[in-house]
Parts: structure tokens; sequence; C-alpha cells
């Protein structure tokens, strides 16, 4: 039985409102519910996984009405934001303690996802926007749910950006309604094929980079991420860096660049150069912060590079019309590693909340010896740098193998050597984190700490076992067939895009 | 011309939410930006002596029950005016939220000089 795509958006939608209902007495129901939400949807993205479909809101045919698109590439970011969402719920079951107001945070957490799933589904391009703002707006909010002074200055830098971001996303699809009539992906797709880009259209694309840039903080515009991603609790920290910035930034960029304009060598270089300076520039600023969130933001910032690289040489490559193999290999390694990040990225986060709670305190300098103190913390933790490092038989590395093989490939043998430069240098600040939050001496003032069990164990244990396994994803055929593959196929497929759903 | 003008309130609200230092006159410019967009979106919709994009019987050719061509043709179109009533929904949520966080900081810092509120950096 298959259900229908809508329910993705509306389960989320509805418990968002429901929640507040239950107040500060009965939070406890409120929390089971909104865990219960989360994990059903869980459940229903594995049921999606090989499964393409278009549905029509309201029986109105396209290109009259809207319609919700689910392709390979949708299927694998529900997955992924259903996995992220459902840890980071758990956690904050027991984390969120801290705070007031619990049932209005589940309420918030999960609009957010309601939007993260609509912006995923959308085949049309305004809806896509309106989606895109109700995520936003949700994360705004949430950045500054603990109301201190750093929280709000955070909110609001990453408020003022985000919303500059919107409305040029906005001004984009004004050009494009303007240039061909139309706001349905797949017939803005067909016309742009019949008649090319003119000026106008290459302005919105223009906009569309840059506001989808900002969305997923590429490096010109990176200011307002490591503001805002260290100031929200730390299952929201969890929640954008593992997979906010990715589904509003790069699914979003993905999914105009190569389905609705078409890729030129130019828009791919564009891609490469963002992602290289991204990933250099995150990786510089992250060795020498001191805050352990703050350093892994930055770090995020760094690995998104890696995920827009690998897209932005698979957009060369296919408009260079060279081998597509090498192209799907470079897209690929992108979308791998955008999934591990998104698991080891939120799994690094929760850790960072759980020595948080327990210390009080986000300094390095301040800490050491936690060791023996926090082991599952510390497990999780070594599991998940292991993995952002690269060391074999973790995620990690076999995304990063597969960027380098494509970048020697394609003969950018430089790009393969900053590659492997970048992940020295993240080496080098997850040997940091273990060496002054892990490993050491106990300071007097943290000798009676003790570590939070409970959800919060099993949320981390659960993300450090996927990264763990996450390699299976590439080497188990039948795996990679059936999650991998159609998502690197819908980028490949490209202008392709529209006939398959016009034909739906 | 008309266009132009548009472009130019937008360049307006972008120097103004940039270059200001004061939280509100950044809200402010972010909303100008907001209307120079959502009066972009009712242009391109706008027709000169057009009218309103509403079907009654007199605009149905009684022989063939089709929509006659003369009201296809001057009959302004409605989706951009659908458009902006969204996006203006939207604008008003994150204007309630974006002048809320400023009250709230106005209440721990006692300035809305951005200049000065400035704990979190490097």
């Amino acid at each position: 039985m298959s259900i229908p795509l809508p329910v993705f958006i509306a389960i989320p939608l509805i418990a968002a409102f429901l929640l507040p209902i239950f107040g500060k007495k009965r939070k406890a129901i409120a929390t089971f519910l909104a865990n219960l939400v989360t994990i059903l949807l869980f459940v229903l993205a594995i049921s999606s996984i090989g499964r393409t479909d278009v549905y029509e809101v309201g029986k109105w045919p396209i290109p009259l009405g809207i319609n919700l698109v689910l392709d390979g590439l949708s299927s694998l970011l529900l997955l992924a934001i259903s996995v992220v969402s459902s840890a980071a719920m758990l956690f904050s079951t027991r984390y969120m303690e801290q705070y007031t107001a619990k049932s209005k945070y589940l309420s918030l957490f999960l609009l957010m996802v309601a939007g993260m799933n609509g912006v995923v589904l959308s085949g049309d391009i305004f809806n896509l926007f309106v989606f895109l703002e109700i995520a936003s707006l949700a994360s705004y909010a949430l950045v500054g749910f603990g109301c201190g002074p750093e929280e709000l200055e955070a909110s609001f830098k990453y408020m003022v950006l985000g919303t500059i971001a919107s409305i040029l996303i906005l001004f984009g699809v004004g050009l494009v309604y303007g240039n061909t009539g139309t706001l349905n992906m797949a017939y803005i797709s067909k016309t742009i094929q019949a008649s090319g880009l003119n000026a106008g259209l290459a302005f919105a694309l223009g906009l569309f980079i840059t506001g989808f840039g900002l969305k997923a903080a590429l490096v010109p515009f990176h200011a307002w991420l490591p503001d805002a991603h260290p100031s929200a609790p730390a299952p929201i920290s969890a929640m954008l860096s593992g997979i906010l910035i990715k589904t509003l930034g790069i699914y979003a960029l993905a999914r105009v660049v190569f389905n609705v304009f078409g890729v030129s060598v130019e828009v791919g270089w564009l891609l490469v150069v963002l992602g290289i300076l991204s990933m250099v520039a995150g990786a510089f600023l992250a060795i020498g912060q001191w805050d352990l969130k703050r350093l892994l933001a930055y770090s995020s910032i760094s690995q998104i590079g890696y995920v827009i690289l690998g897209i932005g040489l698979g957009a060369t490559l296919i408009a260079k019309g060279a081998n597509v193999a090498w192209a799907s290999l470079a897209i690929l390694g992108g979308l791998f590693h955008l999934v591990n990040h998104a698991v080891y990225k939120s799994l690094l986060f929760l850790t960072s909340g759980s020595v948080e709670m327990s210390t009080g305190t986000r300094q390095m300098r301040e800490m050491g010896g936690l060791a023996e103190r926090m082991p599952v913390t510390r497990a999780a933790c070594t599991v998940a740098s292991a993995s952002i490092v690269g060391v074999p038989p973790f995620a990690g590395f076999w995304s990063k193998l597969i960027l380098v093989i494509a970048a020697v490939q394609a003969h950018l043998y430089w790009v393969a050597a900053i590659i492997v430069f970048v992940s020295l240098c993240t080496l080098i600040m997850y040997l940091k984190v273990q060496r002054y939050v892990f490993l050491g001496e106990l300071p007097e003032s943290l000798q009676g700490i003790k570590e939070h069990g409970g959800s919060m164990a099993v949320a981390m244990v659960f993300l450090a076992c996927l990264c763990a396994l996450m390699g299976l994803l590439l080497l188990v055929p039948s795996l990679k067939h059936n999650i991998l593959d159609p998502a690197v196929g819908v980028l490949i497929e490209g202008l392709g895009y529209s006939t398959r759903i016009i034909s739906m | 011309m008309p266009y132009a003008l548009c472009f130019l309130l937008f360049m307006i609200g972008l120097y103004c939410a940039v270059v200001k230092k004061n939280m509100v006159k950044i809200v402010i410019g972010i909303m100008v930006m907001e209307y120079a967009v959502n009066l972009f979106l009712i242009m391109l919709g706008y027709r000169t002596g057009g009218e309103a994009p509403i079907i009654d019987k007199t605009h149905i050719d009684p022989q063939t029950g089709q929509i006659i061509a003369s009201f296809i043709s001057s009959s302004v179109d409605p989706l951009p005016q659908a458009l902006v009533l969204t996006a203006i929904v939207i604008s008003l949520g994150s204007l309630a939220l974006m002048i809320s966080i400023c009250i709230r900081t106005y209440g721990e810092y006692g300035t809305f000089d951005i200049t000065e509120i400035r704990r979190l950096r490097g």
C-alpha cells in the first residue's frame, strides 16, 4: 500500500498545532506524541524508498495546480531528515527539561520538519519557497529559544540574512514566472529547453544561487552560521547543521541548477569554486576555535564545501560532455557525503550538548578528562570524529574516497590534493576536541559531574551505530541500488526531469 | 520604467538593511525590500486598461461554451496576485518575529545599536 505524498507534510504540521494544547501540565504526553510523529515519519520514509510518484494537489492537473514529486533524490533527503529528526527528538526528551515551554519547542520542531519535508517534495517553485519559509521561520525562533542575550543576538543576525536570502529567492521566482509564464518546475524546464536562457532567466539563476547559497552558508555567505548554530539548544544545532542547511540550501540549489535550468560549465565551475572556498576557509577558521560548538559549526561549513564540490564537479563534467560514469561518481560522492555528514555532524552536536549539560560550559579550556565520567558520550564522540576525519571503516572515509577518485578521473589533481589537505585539517581539529575535552586532567571544578543517560544516551548510540554502518550503503549493492543510485540518477538525468514529470 | 523604479526601491531597502546600525531600521529596510518584490510580482500581471479576471455569463460564448478570446487577452493575470497574498502573509510572520526579537534584545542590552550588541565573535 502506498500512502499519498501530502501525508509527509500533513502529519508533522497537524501535530505541531496540536501539541501546544497540552501545555505545561501534561508535557509528558506532548513529548511522547512528538516522538511518535518523528518515528512514524522515519518508518514512512523507509517504506517510500525506491518509489517514484507524482501527486496533484486537489486533483488539479499540472501546470494549473500544484504537484508534489517523490523521486530518488527526494526520498534520500526524506530518509536523512527523518533519521536526524528522530534522534534529535529523542535527545530533546531529556535535554529540553532545562528550558521552560517545552511543548512550544516541540511544536516549532515539528513545524521545521514539516517545512523541510515540503521543500523536498515540492514540484512547484513557489510552493518550494513557501515551505522554505516555514522551515526558516521555525528555525529562527528555535535559535533564539533560550532568550539569553547571545541567543537573541545570533537569532537576529540569522534572521536578517535568512530573510534577505528568502527575498532574493522570491525575486527569482517572480523573474522566472515573468519569463516562462509558469511556476511548475517541469514546465519551466520545458520552456527553457525550447527557448534557451535569456538575460532575465540568467539573472534569476544568479539570484537562486545567491539565495540558496546564503541558506546553505557557502563561504562568502557564511557569516550567520557560526553564531546561529552554537546558540541554539543542542538538538536544534544538530537539526540545523545536520539537515536544515542541506535541505534548504544544497537540495534546492541542486534541484534548480540540474533539473530546472540545466547545467552549464560556468555554473559548474562556480559551484566547484564555492565548494573549495568553503572547505578551506571553514577548516582554517575551525582549528582556531576554543568554543566546542563553534568549532563544530565552522567544521559544518567545511563539510558543506565537500558536498557542493562533488555536485559542482558532476555539473562541470556533464556540461563538458565527459564520460557520464565519472560525472555520476562525483555526484555520488557529494550526495553520499551529504547523508554521512547529516548523521555524524548531528551526533557531534548531540555529544556537545551532553557535555554542556553535564559541565555547564562550552569552553574547551575549562574541560578535560571527561572520558571516565562520560563513557557513552566519549565513545559516541570518538566514533563520530573518526567518521568525519575519514578513518577507513567509518562512513566519512568512503565518501571522501569517491570524491578524490572523481577529481582524479576529471584530471583535476589539485582538487584531489585540496580534498586530502582539508581532511588533514579536519583531523587536527577533532584531535583537538578529543585532547581537550575527553583526555588530560579532570579540573577540580568538574569532579562531581555525572553523565545524563536515558533517552540522550539512546539517541547518541543510535547515531553512532549508523555512523559505523553507513559504509554498507555504498558497499552492499542492493542498498546502493535502491537508495543512492536513484538519487544520483535524478541529477544526471538533468532536464529529462521535465518530460518524465509531465508524462507521469 | 516602473520596473526600474521597483528595482531602485529594492536597492534602497538592501542599502538600508546592510548599512544602518539600528536594529529597527534594519527591519524597516528588509520590509522595504519585501514590498519592492511584492510590487514587482503585481506588475508582472498588470495590464493597462485590463479588467478583473472574474468570469461571468457575458464572457462565455453562447454557441461554443468557451471563454471568449477578448476576455483572455484583456484580463489581468490573477496568479501573481495570489502569490503576493501568500508572500505578504509570510512577510507578516517574519516581521512579527523580527520585531519581537528586537524588543527582547532591547530588554537584554538596553540598546538597539548593533555595534554595541557584539558578544559573539570569532
